[in-house]
């Protein structure tokens, strides 16, 4: 009590501070994990920005708006949302039946669904290579170098981001909240929509913000496959490593920042959204 | 008679839940399903609803034959034992959810959540959400959700189990005012002998997947149709070669003619209660006998522990 007391003598334009519950000790583990933040994720971010900045608005915007980078924009962002959608939609189905049905095979099921995750990207580049690829696709289906095999690509590898955010929340959901429900004249999908959906959605934002920052960054699943064409197959990743081969570092920290931004921009967004669809209900 | 339950049975694989059950429950009443865990009790409440399947048998409620109708069309109320709360929704919202469902008028949804929320007592937390409350609020929310869709029967699983004692007597004794005024037909399932015997209008006993004894509180007290029943329903001690109540027995220092002589090994005082245990001097007594009575008589008998004492049954107790 008496800490809060001055606090409300202080002059309105004085927001009273929250009383801070820092100890020595936990004031150390705060100390060590802005550290820890600031070298590995703050500086060098900082770093990418100033690069970009270096030569001034008029470079950074050249170096967006040159006709192959844009396209590679472009392509990469199109395909990182549709992907996104795909997932929102396709994750949560999978993640429905791992949860609340029983059939042999669930647990390879389970375990399979994480192998995109495991899988060293490029490994993944070759297996999808060998499936697709031009020359020996046993499947008959030929994307190789088109944009299609972008889309591919992703869908691989953001794959289990939505079902591993939505399983356990479907998990801990209340059965009787369901039956509940039903007993107030809710039909199965009133239900779903009305009572189990508003409940999923933090955790389906959350994934969809994953797959989608995950495919915008993405890179070794779809070099071997696509063929990096320009204007057809080339992603942004690919062109600031060009960008970095042709020596010019200013351009690949210009495409970085866009990507950053781009990527933070979705997470706000997709968070609002969330707040809103859960207040909604 | 509201609801007519015929001929009803539920296995859960090898487990009876239910064997061939038949019950009628009178309109306006307020009905206590009373038994140990896995009795079955719980299970005959869920099929009343529609939440559970009979394998066999019927269910009618006023009059319909509801056995194949879903739970979405059987027009019952449902209150579960850990509320069910939609956590994502207001305190009002979730009153409202049965109203808004069947697309009933803005207006009238309004009226009816805010005279609900009266009546339960809630209109100052109209705008929490469930998390926000303590558990006997949460309970009367989920009831005022029950009673929103102006249900034919309400029925109420364990509802005061997950509270502690003191809010359980609260919720006890509001529930009893509350079906004084709505009176709509209301089954509850209970494990708890002394919550059954204080609101109920009567009382089915069920013990493994078969129903003992359906009455009122006094005729299941007074007169119990199986030793099961009488255990249950209370405390009871063996003097003789009866099952008895312990404040039936009468307690003397003085000889009198009585049933068993014995010496009192353990006095044990509760609030104004005193609970005694006779070791009988009679090999043949299994153990020994409790006897409760209250401070005031066990002072005016001049008793302590270690006296030898005559017991009997009191005149007039069966």
């Amino acid at each position: 009590m008496t800490s809060t007391a001055p606090a409300q003598r202080r002059p309105a334009r004085f927001r009273p501070a929250l009383p801070s519950t820092l100890t020595r000790a936990s004031g150390l583990g705060l100390g060590i994990s802005m550290l820890w933040f600031s070298l590995l994720v703050l500086i060098p971010l900082c770093a990418v920005v100033v690069t970009a900045s270096e030569g001034g608005w008029s470079n950074f915007w050249r170096a967006i708006t040159n006709a192959q980078t844009r396209s590679a924009i472009v392509l990469t962002l199109e395909a990182a949302v549709a992907v996104t959608a795909v997932n929102v939609v396709v994750g949560t189905v999978i993640a429905w039946v791992l949860v609340r049905d029983r059939f042999p095979g669930k647990g390879v099921l389970e375990v399979v669904i994480d192998i995109p995750f495991a899988l060293p990207t490029i490994v993944a580049g070759l297996v999808l290579l060998s499936l697709y690829g031009k020359d020996d696709s046993p499947l008959g289906i030929n994307v190789a170098n088109s944009g299609a095999s972008v889309y591919l690509a992703f869908l691989f590898v953001t794959l289990p981001f939505v079902v591993r955010m939505v399983q356990p929340v479907l998990e801990e959901l209340d059965l009787e909240v369901e039956e509940a429900a039903a007993s107030l004249g809710a039909s199965r999908f009133t239900t779903f929509r009305r009572v189990i959906l508003p409940s999923l959605v933090p955790a389906i934002t959350a994934g969809a913000a994953l797959s989608f920052a995950r495919a915008v960054g993405e890179y070794g699943s779809l070099v071997l496959l696509s063929g990096n064409l320009p204007f057809t197959s080339e992603v942004a990743s690919v062109r600031i490593l060009s960008a970095i081969e042709n020596d010019n570092p200013e351009a690949a920290a210009s495409i970085a920042t866009l990507l950053l931004l781009v990527s933070l921009a979705t997470i706000v967004v997709l968070d609002l959204l969330q707040r809103r669809i859960s207040d909604r209900g | 008679m509201s609801i007519e339950v015929a001929g009803v049975s539920k296995r859960f694989g090898d487990f009876v839940a239910l064997d061939d059950v038949d019950l009628s429950i009178p309109t306006g009443q307020l009905t206590a399903l009373l038994g140990p865990s896995g009795g079955g009790k719980t299970t005959l409440l869920r099929i009343i609803a529609g939440l559970e399947t009979a394998d066999s048998g019927s269910v009618v409620i006023e009059g319909a034959d509801t056995t194949g109708v879903p739970v979405q069309k059987r027009n019952v109320g449902f209150v579960f034992q850990h509320y069910a709360a939609f956590k994502h929704l207001s305190v009002r919202r979730n009153v409202a959810f049965g109203l808004e469902i069947r697309k009933r008028p803005k207006a009238e949804v309004e009226a009816k959540v805010d005279e609900l929320l009266r009546l339960v007592h809630l209109e100052q937390f109209a705008d929490r959400r469930p998390s926000q409350l303590s558990g006997g609020q949460r309970q009367r929310m989920a009831l005022a959700r029950a009673l929103a869709i102006e249900p034919s029967v309400l029925l109420l699983d364990e509802p005061f189990g997950a509270l502690d004692a003191k809010v359980r007597k609260e919720l006890r004794d509001w529930l009893r005012r509350l079906h004084d005024e709505m009176h709509v037909t209301t089954v509850f399932v209970t494990h708890d002998q002394e919550e059954a015997l204080e609101v109920a209008d009567s009382i089915v006993v069920i013990n493994d997947g078969r129903i003992e004894q359906v009455g009122t509180p006094d005729d299941l007290y007074d007169k119990p149709a199986s030793d099961f029943v009488l255990s249950f329903l209370g405390p009871v001690t063996t003097l003789g070669d009866h099952l008895v109540r312990p404040h039936d027995i009468e307690i003397s220092r003085y000889e009198q003619a009585a049933v068993t002589v014995g010496t009192i090994t353990r006095w044990t005082r509760i609030g104004f209660e005193v609970r005694l245990e006779v070791t009988p001097e009679d090999a043949r007594q299994p153990g020994p006998v409790l006897v409760s009575l209250t401070r005031t008589d066990a002072t005016a008998l001049g008793l302590h522990e270690g006296d030898r004492v005559w017991l009997r049954l009191r005149p007039g107790a069966s």
